[in-house]
């Protein structure tokens, strides 16, 4: 694959955070229309990558969205030119409800026809919509999260753990409306569940200790035991990755 | 939001460990010893100083003013240990300053002579501070200072308000001028007077300098840059953080003592918001961080507060129109404004400007390098190079 | 009962000259994490702007007309400095909230001294229309009608900016900003320039507040504006940040409390106890009535 089929180019990209060195030179590439996997244990540096990427955190290096230079423009020209954000625990705004949660997100014309599919998706979100964000279950909040980023038509969806803090049924209804969002647009998705992962994505990156140890398919690495083990500390199965976002109660 | 407290300012750490090079003590001391005797000989000097002062050197007004910077420089030090070195932004440490000026005269009042009255009006003041500073504490960054803040308000309105009627109310409490040593005592022979402040500003500075070189000074300054840091190296910083509250507060309040003499009464203004906050515009101008700096600071304000007014009687601003002239001689505006560029252009206050200058010198001497070269270690104790920390 | 009725009236208004000074403070801190310390400085402000035009204003013989030109002229006024200050002094320094308290708080003492050095010290008082010093009697109670105009106008104020902040997108990224600034960002919208907005209207509001301030308290001075900051913070604290419904009840609070300690009680002991009420807040429930934590 050519530098310029990449969705997103990532070359030595250096971040400090005080006096840490969390990036040490990363460098990947993410292929349009699918969605990558972003792994590694705790601290390793996976959630500094997002945020660098997004310009909420400062770093050197070269990040390339479709081509075009993206590292150092500021985070809201960024989002603009299409980039969908859902943090790591959510933050959705508690205070407002979830139409207003909606209401902010959306920055396109599209946004509007959108919010169809969106309530398609989520048919919860509408039965909520005047109901303060706050007040909802995690579950829940994740729904709204992922609802913001996918409101407008985005080229490339950064996404942070959305599993995170779930109870195992809400997870898979979690998984579910990814896996539909996915259809249509790319994805960088970080998550420490590695079931997760491999139900959604079909390529893998491995970070450990802020540097990158794996590239490759997905199943590639799901298959190495011995890689899964030392970088992400945990054996994945065959057998129960199949059971997500199948036959979860709704 | 970052707190406060550990806001990376930038600042040039005094690193200075306990133990200095030789050569290098009796350089800044000597330099220490000679401003000190120059200071104490001012008295003796029929020497006028046009416009800063009103009159000869040796006029009991001139050293009037003198002995009012010298307290307020005595004052801004122990600040500078608040603030500029453990980065605790209080804005009531006129509370403690305050508390030792109307402790004094209410000792006096009851019958003891100055010095025993001092003593323990500091004694009792530093404790009051501490305990006022070990509840605002439990809270950081802008809490803190708002906490700060209401106390020092909550002290202004009680001594305002004067419930007990033991305090005099607006107009302040008039020193018990039966207690002052005769020396102290006269209105016209004002030379023990300005020693005492000199005096106390000289300990304030000794005192600060032991305090800021030892560890714990060191720790200062390391919770300023960075308190999550030393917390996680095993410190309790509220420790650090209240003893350095203290150690400020005790100077203040010797210093309130001492301004009983000079002001020669109590007066709630010294407790005011405003004297707070003024507390601040010191340090900052001076330099945060050098004692000498909130020194020269404190001095600076005392001055220019007195004598700005003065300016607009002397004849000089004759040719502005009459708001224009007000406006330039009115201290708060000048120094509001000097404080503001020195927050936005020169951070380390004048200070930083001397050590500019300094470095810009040496490098501009003639290195002529031979055995018998002296090489001058910089003026202050500190050395400039070895201060700038990678931010 | 006819004191009490008189105490309520006054504290209502003092309520309302409370929330209009501290509801631009509790926006601009909750949204931009600065505490603008010149912020009761340009109250003061505002008074002198409505006394200038009170004072020398002489086209306008109707003291009633003057006067509510002299509220517009004091409300410009406000946005204009505003605007200035937060572009050429905040804007440099976001995220250093150290330097932005420090140049408000120099911006604050040079604000004072102009007004001294302009104006003089000595108190000034505004030309009023007859009809505010006039007295309506309300339920046996003798209450200047200046008042109720100030709480009328404070309440009108209240309600407007509740409804923008509920209804207007502005409203939305600004209560959206408060609780998570980065989040915005991060939804694409440019949070600077909400800063300014905000700033301008907490100033227009503390300018609007010194302009009826200067009838309410009977002489005003440069210091009047400072003196009033400490309460400022209390009504913020207590009411919450970026919460203008907080603002307001703690604005009553406070202006309640005041008034019936001091005179209850005895005077000045209302003011020991609202600042009390503030270290108490401050220590033990920091995030105050209805809004967001106060530090960090």
């Amino acid at each position: 694959m050519s530098a310029g089929d990449a969705a997103l180019s990532v070359r030595d990209l250096q971040v400090h955070r005080g006096e840490a060195h969390v990036l040490e030179g990363v460098s990947f590439e993410v292929r349009p229309r699918r969605v990558t996997a972003l792994l590694g244990r705790n601290g390793a540096g996976k959630t500094t990558t997002l945020m660098t990427i997004l310009g909420l955190l400062e770093g050197s290096g070269s990040i390339r969205l479709y081509g075009e230079e993206i590292l150092g423009v500021p985070t809201h020209h960024l989002v603009r030119r299409g980039i969908g954000y859902v943090p790591e625990d959510r933050e959705v705004f508690g205070t407002l409800t979830v139409a207003e949660n909606l209401r902010l997100a959306a920055r396109t014309p599209e946004a509007t026809q959108r919010l169809d599919l969106v309530h398609e998706l989520f048919p919860d979100l509408l039965r909520r919509s005047a109901q303060r964000a706050g007040a909802l279950s995690g579950g829940q909040q994740q729904m709204v999260a992922i609802a913001r980023a996918i409101l407008n038509p985005n080229r490339l969806l950064l996404i942070d753990e959305p599993s995170k803090g779930l109870a195992p049924i809400v997870v898979g209804q979690v998984v579910e409306a990814l896996a539909k969002a996915a259809s249509a647009t790319t994805i960088l998705l970080v998550d420490q569940n590695i079931r997760v992962a491999q139900r959604l994505a079909t390529d893998a990156i491995v970070l450990d200790h802020g540097a990158v140890v794996f590239t490759g398919s997905m199943e590639d690495l799901a298959a190495d035991a011995d890689l899964t083990q030392r970088y992400l500390g945990v054996a994945p199965s065959s057998r129960d990755s199949n059971t997500i976002g199948k036959g979860s109660a709704r | 939001m970052i707190p406060l407290s550990s806001t990376q300012t930038r600042l040039p750490v005094d690193r200075s460990p306990g133990k200095l090079h030789p050569r290098r003590i009796s350089v800044g001391a000597r330099v220490g010893l000679t401003v000190i005797l120059v200071l104490a000989a001012l008295p003796m000097l029929d020497v006028p100083i046009p416009i800063l002062l009103p009159g000869q050197l040796s006029s009991s007004g001139s050293l009037l003013i003198l002995s009012i910077g010298l307290v307020f420089a005595g004052v801004a030090i122990s600040f500078d240990v608040v603030f500029g070195y453990t980065g605790l932004l209080s804005a009531g440490h006129a509370l403690v300053f305050a508390l030792g000026i109307y402790a004094t005269n209410l000792l006096m009042h009851a019958g003891l002579g100055y010095f025993s009255a001092a003593a323990l009006a500091i004694a009792l003041s530093g404790l009051v501070n501490t305990a006022l500073g070990a509840i605002a504490l439990r809270v950081k960054a802008v809490a803190f200072t708002m906490v700060t803040l209401a106390f020092g308000e909550a002290f202004y309105i009680l001594l305002l308000v004067d419930p007990a009627g033991i305090f005099g109310g607006e107009e302040g409490l008039p020193v018990a001028f039966e207690q002052i040593p005769d020396l102290l005592a006269s209105a016209r022979d004002v030379r023990w007077l300005y020693w005492l402040s000199l005096a106390f500003a000289v300990v304030a500075y000794l005192l600060a300098w032991m305090a800021t070189r030892s560890r714990c000074g060191q720790v200062w300054q390391a919770i300023r840059e960075n308190e999550d840091r030393v917390e996680s190296l095993g410190l309790f910083s509220y420790s650090y953080k209240l003893v350095a509250y203290a150690f400020g507060g005790v100077i203040a309040a010797a210093g309130g003592a001492v301004y009983l003499l000079v002001a020669r009464g109590a007066n709630p203004s010294s407790a005011s918001v405003h004297f707070s906050l003024a507390l601040i515009v010191m340090v900052v101008l001076g330099g945060r961080g050098r004692i000498w700096g909130a020194a020269i600071g404190g001095l600076i304000y005392g001055i220019l507060t007195l004598r700005l007014p003065e300016l607009s009687t002397s004849g000089v601003l004759d040719g502005l129109p009459e708001w224009a002239s007000r406006t330039v001689s009115e201290p708060l505006v000048v120094l509001g404004f000097l404080f503001i560029l020195i927050v936005l252009f020169f951070p380390d206050g004048i200070v930083g400007l001397v050590d500019r200058a300094n470095s810009r010198l040496r490098t501009m001497r003639p290195r002529s390098m031979n055995e018998n070269t002296l090489i001058l270690p910089p003026d202050e104790p500190i050395g400039v190079d070895e201060i700038r920390t990678k931010h | 009962m006819t004191t009490l009725i008189v105490l309520t009236a006054t504290s209502l208004g003092l309520a309302g000259l409370y929330f209009l000074l501290s509801s631009g403070l509790s926006l601009i801190f909750g949204l931009m994490d600065v505490l603008n310390v010149a912020h009761a400085a340009i109250f003061g402000l505002g008074g002198y702007a409505a006394w200038v035009v009170m004072d020398r204003f002489d086209l306008i013989d109707s003291l009633a007309a003057r006067f509510a030109v002299a509220t517009v002229v004091a409300v410009i006024f406000g946005c204009v400095l505003g605007y200035f200050v937060e572009r050429t002094l905040i804007a440099r320094n976001y995220g250093d909230h150290l330097t932005q308290i420090l140049i408000t708080l120099g911006l604050a003492f040079v604000m004072e001294g102009l007004i001294g050095g302009i104006f003089s010290y000595s108190p000034q008082s505004i030309a009023q229309p007859a009809w505010f010093t006039d007295v309506t009697v309300i339920l046996g109670g003798r209450i200047p009608n200046s008042r109720i105009l100030i709480f009328g106008i404070s309440a009108l104020v209240l309600v407007s900016l509740l409804f923008f902040m509920k209804k207007s997108k502005y409203g939305l990224i600004i209560r959206a900003g408060v609780e998570n600034r980065r989040m915005v960002q991060a939804l694409g919208i440019d949070v600077a320039r909400s800063f300014t907005f905000v700033f301008v209207l907490g100033a227009a509001l503390a300018c609007l507040g010194g302009a009826l301030g200067a009838v309410y308290f009977t002489g005003i001075t440069p210091a009047l504006g400072p003196n009033l900051l400490i309460f400022a913070f209390i009504v913020v604290i207590i009411g919450g940040l970026g919460s203008i419904g907080g603002t307001a009840i703690a604005a009553a609070l406070v202006a309640f409390t005041q008034q019936i300690v001091n005179f209850y009680v005895s005077t000045g002991l209302g003011d020991i106890a609202v600042v009390g009420l503030l270290a108490a807040v401050l220590l033990l429930r920091p995030q105050g009535l209805l809004g967001r934590v106060a530090s960090a």
